[in-house]
């Protein structure tokens, strides 16, 4: 064992004089693993990091936050061409009532108005979100000035803005009690309506932003925003949100939400489901999906320029074994078995592949650090993709390598010395 | 018994369509501790037969027993063994390594060298340094082949073939490369190797001079042996020696045994 860590040893150092011999060329061969790698690791990392920011704005959600929504592929005619009215206030009830629904603690139902508030000679878009007073509960929304209006409110013009939206309207000055004025893109009416409250920042999400968002009682959404009725006359929602009593009973819960949904559109057992009902757990697979195949495919792209590194070496071992055939010759002459000389050269390519991958994660390391210094995306460097690149880095050195070193170990030495 | 017994030794080329005989049936002996030149003209079989004695090739038919062992069908990895420690190889071109340490080239061979003859690291540089004093180069042992003169580089070249303790020393033109002063300086040390430590030298040249510090020449011709001439013991090609330019003065430190007269000198 000690001999054959000798001989490793041994096998490393004449890999080693050899590359050091031409510091030039070895430099420069290591160039094309080093770009390789590092453009693996820096993109695994951003892929990586994408994925993780992702991954944390879902779970903010809350975990165990249910949402019903309206699905294109359900039967027609109940929602009026296509889904989008599918979903309406006698599905709210059905949902709410715990008898249907057991394991749920909260439905909380929406109806979304797109247009522009107006205030004055400012004026720009806004997603007016009618829902009822759960909604902050369910949100954890907090208020900074005024408050959130209450079941009370019913039917009447109040709103509450969320921070963006006054702090662009207003700036520092509270706006709480004044009257704003709100332009339906659907229905083309303006409506005026009086601030009764101002939310505290959320921060952004990748979905639409509480403080973008101007909110308001459903009744007055769906009536005097806009005409929620669908064809059949009923008053459509666009989503409800439904809170399972716990993380465990999340599934149980969905089970429920589809029973009732399907039974509430006499659905047959052949139908496809008219809604949608998406949890954390699914949003979070789905979307896992998604950034796995982005990193993967990131990473592949990567591992071209991996690759032409390795031909890279390939090329300049066989312009090694060429110009140092004597060389071969005199070490086959004084004893070098083929063994020897193989190893040698495969030695190396090694060496410099891995040098090479070394370096490659240091600078790919470095990218990722000035990726995250332009505040974009944080990039997350993985064990996996270092782990990767180096595997993938010996595994180049050892396939580009061995067809040089064999056409050195299988040289005549008596060809060889000969050889000017 | 003989440390080199070859017997009725051929040696055919394939190239293409024709068979080039190289050897046509060689017999020669060659005993411990003797010189032997090998001459004759180009296409006369000498190359190859260096080849074969110093087991870089294999002979197509005929027997050749190397200190009792039968190296004429070996295979490749053998021949590999056998060159690492019974044969010590002196080129025209001296096949150094560039750009490493004269201590480095030295200790190459052993680096080679397998299970029962390995040298363990601690003793190999030993080892070197004490081959490169016997050609007089120990003040030299970290020198590169390009910050040494032509002699100086054969002599490397010498200690290295030296360092394994090889059964013979194949030289093949020696000092074809180098101008005469350094060429007989390189000479010198063969002598030195031969009459001091009584190594076997096999020496392949096509110059008269070289020859003449044989003590058999073996001259080929088509590959057969044509002719052999023995020069006899030293003294009686004293004579022969100053026609080709050696320096009487030279000619008495021929055959000093110790290394210290020889660092001195060189």
């Amino acid at each position: 064992m000690l001999t054959q860590l000798g001989d490793l040893w041994e096998s490393v150092r004449v890999a080693l004089d050899g590359l050091l011999a031409n510091k030039m060329r070895s430099a420069l061969t290591m160039l094309g693993v080093i770009i390789g790698v590092a453009a693996v690791i820096a993109l695994m990392s951003i892929g990586a990091g994408v994925q993780a920011e992702i991954t944390e704005q879902i779970s903010s959600l809350g975990t165990n936050i249910l949402i019903v929504i309206p699905s294109s592929s359900g039967r027609v005619g109940n929602g009026g061409g296509g889904g989008a009215g599918s979903i309406t206030m006698d599905d709210l009830d059905a949902l709410s009532d715990p008898a249907n629904v057991p394991d749920a603690s909260l439905v909380v139902p929406e109806y979304s108005v797109s247009g522009q508030i107006i205030y004055g000679d400012n004026n720009f878009s806004v997603s007016a979100v009618g829902t009822t007073a759960e909604y902050q509960a369910l949100y954890e929304l907090g208020v900074a000035s005024g408050e959130f209006f209450t079941a009370q409110d019913g039917g009447d013009k109040v709103a509450v803005l969320g921070s963006n939206v006054a702090a662009d309207l207003f700036g520092d000055f509270d706006p709480v009690g004044l009257k704003i004025k709100f332009n339906s893109a659907t229905s083309g009416q303006t409506t005026s309506l009086k601030i009764v409250g101002v939310l505290e920042e959320e921060g952004g999400s990748m979905f639409a932003s509480t403080d973008d968002s101007i909110f308001v009682p459903l009744d007055t959404a769906q009536t005097r925003l806009a005409n929620a009725r669908n064809t059949l006359g009923a008053l459509t929602l666009n989503r409800i949100s439904v809170v399972a009593t716990s993380e465990e009973t999340v599934a149980p819960v969905n089970d429920q939400i589809e029973g009732v949904l399907r039974a509430d559109h006499d659905l047959d057992l052949t139908d496809d489901d008219d809604f949608s009902v998406i949890n954390q757990a699914e949003m979070l697979d789905t979307v896992t999906a998604v950034t796995d195949t982005l990193t993967v495919f990131l990473g592949a792209i990567a591992g071209i320029s991996l690759l032409v590194g390795g031909i890279g070496i390939m090329n300049i071992m066989l312009v090694s074994v060429t110009e140092r055939t004597r060389e071969i010759g005199l070490r086959k002459a004084i004893g070098a078995q083929r063994s020897d000389i193989l190893f040698q050269f495969l030695m190396e390519a090694i060496i410099l592949s891995l040098l090479g991958g070394f370096i490659g994660i240091l600078v790919g390391v470095g990218m990722g650090q000035l990726v995250n210094l332009t505040g974009m995306v944080t990039s997350v460097v993985t064990l996996s993709s270092i782990a990767l690149a180096v595997g993938f880095s010996v595994a180049i050195g050892l396939f580009f390598g061995i067809y040089p070193a064999n056409q050195a170990a299988k040289l005549s030495p008596i060809e060889a010395l000969r050889y000017e | 018994m003989s440390l080199i017994e070859i017997r009725d030794l051929t040696k055919v080329y394939q190239m293409g369509e024709v068979e080039v005989h190289a050897l046509n049936g060689v017999s020669l002996d060659i005993d411990q501790g003797e010189w032997v030149a090998i001459m004759g003209p180009s296409g006369s079989g000498k190359s190859t037969m260096m080849h074969i004695i110093g087991c870089l090739d294999i002979p197509t038919s005929g027997s050749y027993i190397l200190d009792g062992v039968d190296v004429s069908q070996m295979v490749e990895s053998q021949l590999a063994a056998v060159r690492n420690h019974k044969i010590g190889f002196v080129f025209q071109a001296y096949n150094l390594l560039a750009r490493t340490s004269a201590i480095k080239q030295v200790m190459l061979p052993m680096q080679y060298s397998r299970d029962g003859s390995r040298v363990p690291r601690a003793e190999r540089r030993e080892r070197a340094e004490e081959a490169l004093e016997v050609v007089g180069m120990a003040d030299r042992i970290n020198h590169r082949p390009s910050e040494l003169s032509g002699g100086e580089r054969q002599r490397v070249a010498i200690a290295r073939a030296l360092v394994t303790n090889p059964s013979i020393l194949m030289a093949d033109e020696p000092t074809g490369n180098l101008d005469s002063k350094s060429g007989i300086e390189v000479m010198e040390v063969f002598h030195r190797l031969h009459e001091g430590r009584g190594i076997t030298v096999v020496m392949v040249t096509h110059d008269e001079a070289i020859s003449a510090d044989a003590e058999r020449v073996i001259r080929l011709f088509d590959g057969r042996i044509e002719r052999v001439d023995r020069n006899g013991l030293r003294s009686e090609v004293e004579s022969q020696k100053s026609k080709v330019g050696i320096p009487a003065q030279l000619m008495s430190d021929v055959g000093v045994v110790t290394p210290d007269k020889g660092s001195e000198r060189c």
